[in-house]
C-alpha cells in the first residue's frame, strides 16, 4: 500500500500536464519572436469549443475530436497570423499587448455569442472514466491519459526540435535570429509554422482541459495568468523547460493544498516569485 | 448652502433629463447584473427570468408600462455598482433598482437605495446580511445560512451522521455556508471531525478531497460556487475513491447543479443537497415553467432564473396592490407578507426582515430513465433565515 | 521640431512650460459640470482611472516597467482609505494622505525586489506580488470584510461643506481636483533632471548608472512614488462611493490599467488620462447597447488603434501631426 500523498501527487502532475499542453506553445513563440501573444488562451478555448460541438451535435467520439481541435486551431491562427500579427512583428511589446488582449476579448464575446455564457459539459467515452487501482492507490483514469499525452507531446516535440531540420531552423532563429536570416533560413516562414503548431497545441488543451477546469468563454482570459506562469517560470522558448515548471507547478499546488490548505491560494504564486528570484530567467532559459 | 446645491443639481438634471415627461405612465427598472466577466452566465439565467415573467404577464401592470434598463458590473463589483445605480436613478430616473448577481453589487446598490428611497429587489446575492442594508430592499432569491443550516440539522437528524467534514471555498458564502452548516450539525448533536477551506479559483480539488478522507468521516458537506468547479469537486470525489453511495456527500444546490450532474455523469448517483429549487421539481407549475422557459431559451431554468423570475412577480404585484404607485416607501410596504406560489413552491416575503421565506428541499441526484437529475425526497417547510436577529 | 537647446537647464524649462492645448484641457475637464450633469458617477470614475493610469504611467511609460500587478497600490490605498474612516475619522483629506502613506510603504517594500528584474520576469513578479496581495487580502476576511466588501465607511463632508451626493457633483468635483494637483507634481517630476533619468534607464538600463545615475536606486524612487499615487487613485475611489471590494486589488484592474494606459499612449503625461476616459466611455456605451457583449467593441477598438494609431492614441496621433508637418 503506497501512502495516499502519491495519488495526490499523480494528480498534480496529470494538472501540470494540462497546462503544459496549453502553454508551450506560446513558450516557443514568445522565444522564437519575441512576440506577446496574450490571445494564446483564445485559441486553446476555439480547439475547446470544436470538441463540443463535434461530440454533442455531430456525435463524433471523443478522440477524433482531438485531431479536429489541433487542426482548427492552428488554421485558425494561420489567418490570424497572416492578417493581423505579421505586420507587429517589429512594433513594440505595448502594442502586440493591445492587440492580442484586443483579440482575446472578442474572442470572449464571440463565443458567448455562439454558444451562450453556459458551461458546456461533455460526456467522456466509459474507458476514460473512473479509476483504477494501483497499490491501494485510485488513479483516476482520464488523468492517467492526461499524463501519457502529456509525455507523448513533449517527446515528439523535443525529438521535432532536436532531430528534424525544421527543428534546426528554430533553433538557429531562437538563439539568434539575425545570424538565421544571414544564413538564408526563411525565420518568417518557420515563426509561421511554429506559430501555427503552438497554437494547435493550445486547442488540443483547451479540449482536454474540458473535463478538468470546464469551458466557458471567460476561458480565454482566465487561464491566460497560469498559463504565462508556466511560461516564465520554465523559460522563454523551452520545451523542457515548460515540463519542468509545469510538473513543478502542478506538484506543488496539489502538495501544498494537501499539507498546508490555509496557503492553498496563495502556493503557485509564492512558487512562482521563488523561482524568478532564484532563476530570474526561468528554470531553463538562456536570457 | 448645501441644500442649494443639490437642489441646483436636480434642477439642472431635470432640466436636460431627456424623457422625464413621460414618466407618469411607465416604471423603470433598473437590472444590475454582472452581464459580462466570470458570473455572466448568472447573470443571463436571471436575466431570463425576467424576460420569461415579463413575456407571460405584458409589459403593462397597473396601467403602467414596464420598462427595463440593464446595467453590467461586469463582476463583483461594488464601486461600479454603486455608480451604475446612482446613473440609474438621476440620469435614466429609474423607479426599482433590481437584478445583483453577486453581495458586492447589492451591497454598493444598497446605498443609493436607502438615500434615494427607491425599492430594491435583490435576485440573487445571498448573504445573509445584504438585506438589512436597505430598508426599500426585499429578496427573492435564497440566504446561504437559509440552506446550510437546513442541511446541517437535517443531516445530524434524518441523516443519521455524526461525524462530518466540511470543505467550503473561502470567501464570503463559503465562510457563511461553514459557520450555519457547522452551527446548525452541532447543536443538533453532531460532530465535526475536520473542515478545510480551498481557493476561491481553484481548479483541482484532489489534494482536498484527500484530505476529507483521511479523516474518515460519515458525510462530507460542500461549498463552492457555480461554474466549472462543481463538476470538478464532483470528479475529484470519484477520482479518489470516496463514493456518494457509501459515504454522504451533501451540499447546496450549486455543487450538484444541471451542468455539473451532466459533467459528472454516474459518478454523481447518491449526492445529497438542501436546495430551494430544481427544474426537475414536480409541481404542475414548475412544469409549465420549464416547458416556457425551454421554449425560450432552449435551456432549463435554474435557481438564478426562478430568482429573477419571482423577482419581477413581487414587482408586478406590489404595483398592482399601490395601484402603479412607485414610490420605495409604498413598494416596500405593498411587498412584506407578500405570498405567493412560485415554481418552486409557496414562498414569502417576511414581513418584518423583508427577507424570503421559503422551503427548503433535501435531494438526491438519481437516474430518472437515461438522465441524471436531483430527486427531492424530503423537505423543511416555510425556512426563515436563521441569522436575523441574531448577535 | 526644433533642435533641444544646448543648455541643460533652458532644455528643461522649455519641456515645462504650459501649451496652450493642455490648458485648453484642463479646462474642458470642468465641462461635465454643465454639459453632462447626469454622467458625473461616470465622470468621477474616469478622474480616478485617469489617476490610476498616470501613476502607471511613471513607471511604465518613463522608467519601462511593466507592471502586471499595480492594482495592489490601488487596493491598499482603497483598504486603507476605508479603514481610517471607520476607526480614525471621516475626513477625507487626512484621509488621502493616509492612503498615499501607506501605498507608498508597501511600494518601497516591494521596490527592492522590483528594482532586480526585466523584462517578462519583472511582469511576472509584479503579477504574482499582486495576486498574493489578492489572496491575503480575501483570507484576512475580519479586516477586509473578503469578497463580500468592506463595510461601514462613512465620510464627512468635503472641506465641511459638500456632501458627497447622488449625482456625484462632490465626487467629480474632488476627484478632478486631486487628479489636477497629483497630475501637476507628476508633470514637475517628469521634466525634472530625475524624469530625463527615468527615461535613460527606459532606453539602456545598463550603461545609466555609467554617466552616475543609479538605476536601481532610481526605480525604487519612481516606484515608490508611483505606489503613493495609485493609492491615492484607490483613497478615491473608496471615499466618493464608500464601498471597497476585494476587485480593487485584483488581476483584472491591473491588466485594465495597462490597457488603459497603452490605449491612450504610454510616455506621454495624458496618455494614462486619454486612455481611461476613451476605455471607460466606450465601455459605458457599448455596455448601455449590450451588456453582454460589450467586450466584442472593445476589442474591435483596441485592435483599429494598434493597427491605426502605433503606439497609443496619443502616440499615433503625435506621429500623424509630425508627417503632416514634414509635408
Amino acid at each position: 500500500m503506497l501512502p495516499p500523498i502519491f495519488g495526490v501527487l499523480f494528480d498534480g502532475v496529470a494538472y501540470g500536464m494540462l497546462l503544459f499542453v496549453l502553454s508551450v506553445g506560446l513558450s516557443v513563440t514568445l522565444g522564437l519572436m519575441n512576440f506577446v501573444n496574450l490571445a494564446h488562451c483564445a485559441f486553446a478555448m476555439l480547439g475547446g469549443y470544436v470538441t463540443v460541438v463535434l461530440m454533442r451535435d455531430f456525435n463524433w467520439p471523443f478522440f477524433a475530436t482531438l485531431p479536429a481541435a489541433f487542426f482548427a486551431s492552428a488554421v485558425v491562427s494561420i489567418i490570424v497570423e497572416r492578417t493581423l500579427y505579421r505586420r507587429l512583428y517589429r512594433a513594440t511589446d505595448l502594442d502586440q499587448v493591445l492587440l492580442t488582449i484586443g483579440l482575446a476579448f472578442i474572442s470572449v464575446a464571440v463565443a458567448a455569442w455562439f454558444f451562450t455564457t453556459q458551461q458546456q459539459p461533455i460526456t467522456m467515452p466509459g474507458y476514460l472514466r473512473g479509476s483504477i487501482d494501483f497499490f491501494g492507490l485510485n488513479i483516476g483514469l482520464y488523468r492517467l491519459f492526461l499524463v501519457v499525452v502529456g509525455i507523448a507531446v513533449t517527446i515528439l516535440l523535443i525529438v521535432t526540435v532536436e532531430h528534424t531540420r525544421f527543428g534546426a531552423q528554430v533553433r538557429a532563429a531562437v538563439d539568434n535570429q539575425r545570424m538565421a536570416r544571414g544564413l538564408g533560413i526563411n525565420v518568417d516562414r518557420t515563426f509561421a509554422i511554429t506559430f501555427a503548431l503552438g497554437s494547435g497545441l493550445a486547442g488540443l488543451g483547451g479540449a482536454l482541459a474540458i473535463e478538468i477546469v470546464g469551458l466557458d468563454p471567460q476561458f480565454a482570459l482566465h487561464y491566460l495568468v497560469y498559463v504565462l506562469i508556466i511560461v516564465s517560470v520554465g523559460g522563454l522558448g523551452s520545451i523542457l523547460g515548460s515540463f519542468a515548471a509545469a510538473c513543478l507547478i502542478g506538484i506543488s499546488d496539489i502538495a501544498g493544498k494537501y499539507y498546508v490548505p490555509e496557503l492553498g491560494a496563495f502556493l503557485i504564486y509564492l512558487v512562482m516569485v521563488a523561482v524568478l528570484m532564484w532563476r530570474p530567467a526561468g528554470l531553463f532559459g538562456k536570457r | 448652502m448645501n441644500r442649494h446645491f443639490i437642489a441646483g443639481a436636480a434642477l439642472l438634471a431635470a432640466a436636460t433629463l431627456p424623457g422625464t415627461a413621460s414618466a407618469q405612465n411607465t416604471v423603470k427598472i433598473g437590472v444590475i447584473s454582472a452581464y459580462s466577466g466570470q458570473f455572466a452566465d448568472t447573470a443571463a439565467q436571471i436575466d431570463n427570468g425576467i424576460k420569461l415573467y415579463m413575456k407571460q404577464h405584458g409589459d403593462t401592470v397597473a396601467g403602467k408600462k414596464i420598462e427595463i434598463i440593464r446595467k453590467d458590473t461586469g463582476g463583483p463589483n461594488s464601486d461600479v455598482a454603486k455608480r451604475l445605480a446612482q446613473e440609474l436613478v438621476v440620469r435614466d430616473g429609474v423607479d426599482i433598482l433590481a437584478g445583483f448577481t453577486l453581495t458586492p453589487e447589492a451591497l454598493g446598490a444598497a446605498q443609493v437605495s436607502e438615500e434615494a428611497k427607491k425599492f430594491m429587489v435583490n435576485m440573487n446575492a445571498a448573504t445573509a446580511i445584504v438585506v438589512t442594508k436597505s430598508p426599500y430592499m426585499v429578496r427573492t432569491s435564497v440566504t446561504l445560512p437559509q440552506i446550510s443550516e437546513t442541511a446541517g440539522t437535517w443531516l445530524a437528524t434524518k441523516g443519521g451522521a455524526k461525524k462530518v467534514y466540511t470543505m467550503v471555498s473561502d470567501f464570503g458564502p463559503g465562510i457563511d455556508a461553514e459557520t450555519g452548516f457547522q452551527r446548525a450539525f452541532k447543536a443538533a448533536g453532531g460532530e465535526v471531525v475536520g473542515s478545510v477551506r480551498m481557493p476561491v479559483a481553484n481548479p483541482d480539488f484532489s489534494a482536498f478531497v484527500q484530505r476529507a478522507k483521511d479523516q474518515n468521516p460519515e458525510a462530507v458537506f460542500v461549498f463552492v460556487p457555480g461554474g466549472a468547479q462543481p463538476a470538478a469537486i464532483g470528479k475529484a470525489f470519484a477520482d479518489r475513491g470516496m463514493d456518494p453511495t457509501k459515504i454522504k456527500i451533501i451540499s447546496t444546490g450549486e455543487a450538484v447543479d444541471e451542468t455539473a450532474v451532466k459533467a459528472m455523469g454516474d459518478v454523481a448517483l447518491g449526492r445529497l443537497s438542501a436546495w430551494h429549487y430544481d427544474y426537475n421539481q414536480k409541481s404542475k407549475m414548475n412544469d409549465e415553467f420549464v416547458k416556457a422557459f425551454n421554449a425560450e431559451f432552449k435551456r432549463n431554468p435554474d435557481f438564478f432564473a426562478v430568482g429573477g423570475y419571482d423577482g419581477m412577480h413581487v414587482i408586478y404585484e406590489s404595483l398592482k396592490k399601490t395601484s402603479g404607485k412607485a414610490d420605495g416607501e409604498s413598494l416596500v410596504a405593498a411587498a412584506k407578507a407578500m405570498k405567493w406560489e412560485s415554481p418552486r413552491g409557496p414562498v414569502s416575503i417576511d414581513a418584518e426582515t423583508r427577507d424570503i421565506v421559503q422551503n427548503v428541499y433535501i435531494r438526491k441526484v438519481e437516474k430518472a430513465g437515461s438522465a441524471i437529475v436531483n430527486v427531492e425526497f424530503d423537505k423543511v417547510e416555510n425556512v426563515k433565515d436563521p441569522t436575523h436577529g441574531r448577535k | 521640431m526644433a533642435p533641444p537647446p544646448a543648455n541643460p537647464q533652458a532644455y528643461l524649462q522649455s519641456l515645462s512650460r504650459w501649451r496652450p492645448l493642455e490648458i485648453a484641457f484642463w479646462l474642458a475637464t470642468l465641462l461635465p459640470f454643465w454639459l453632462f450633469p447626469n454622467y458625473l458617477g461616470l465622470a468621477n470614475q474616469i478622474a480616478v482611472a485617469a489617476l490610476f493610469a498616470l501613476s502607471l504611467d511613471l513607471i511604465l511609460g518613463y522608467a519601462g516597467i511593466v507592471s502586471l500587478g499595480h492594482a495592489a497600490f490601488f487596493g491598499v490605498g482603497a483598504y486603507t482609505a476605508g479603514l481610517f474612516s471607520k476607526f480614525v475619522w471621516g475626513e477625507v483629506f487626512t484621509g488621502l494622505i493616509a492612503a498615499a502613506l501607506m501605498a507608498a510603504l508597501f511600494g518601497y517594500v516591494s521596490s527592492f525586489i522590483v528594482a532586480r528584474f526585466r523584462h517578462l520576469t519583472l511582469i511576472m513578479i509584479t503579477l504574482g506580488l499582486g495576486l498574493l496581495l489578492h489572496s491575503a487580502a480575501n483570507s484576512a476576511h475580519f479586516i477586509t470584510g473578503g469578497s463580500d466588501g468592506f463595510q461601514g465607511i462613512s465620510m464627512w463632508k468635503v472641506a465641511g461643506l459638500f456632501r458627497f451626493d447622488l449625482y456625484g457633483q462632490t465626487a467629480y468635483a474632488y476627484s478632478l481636483g486631486v487628479l489636477f494637483i497629483v497630475f501637476l507634481c507628476a508633470r514637475r517630476l517628469i521634466n525634472s533632471p530625475f524624469g530625463l533619468s527615468l527615461r535613460g534607464i527606459r532606453e539602456n538600463w545598463v550603461r545609466m548608472p555609467a554617466i552616475g545615475a543609479d538605476s536601481r536606486a532610481h526605480i525604487r524612487k519612481v516606484y515608490t512614488i508611483s505606489a503613493a499615487m495609485a493609492g491615492i487613485a484607490g483613497a478615491l475611489i473608496a471615499q466618493t462611493t464608500q464601498t471597497v471590494s476585494l476587485d480593487a486589488l485584483s488581476f483584472e484592474r491591473s491588466a485594465d490599467v495597462v490597457v488603459m494606459l497603452v490605449l491612450g499612449g504610454a510616455g506621454r503625461l495624458y496618455g494614462g488620462i486619454v486612455g481611461a476616459s476613451i476605455f471607460l466611455i466606450a465601455r459605458d456605451q457599448f455596455s448601455g447597447i449590450a451588456p453582454q457583449y460589450w467586450y466584442f467593441w472593445i476589442g474591435v477598438l483596441l485592435v483599429m488603434v494598434v493597427m491605426l494609431l502605433p503606439n497609443g492614441i496619443l502616440g499615433g496621433l503625435s506621429a500623424l501631426l509630425a508627417k503632416w508637418r514634414r509635408k
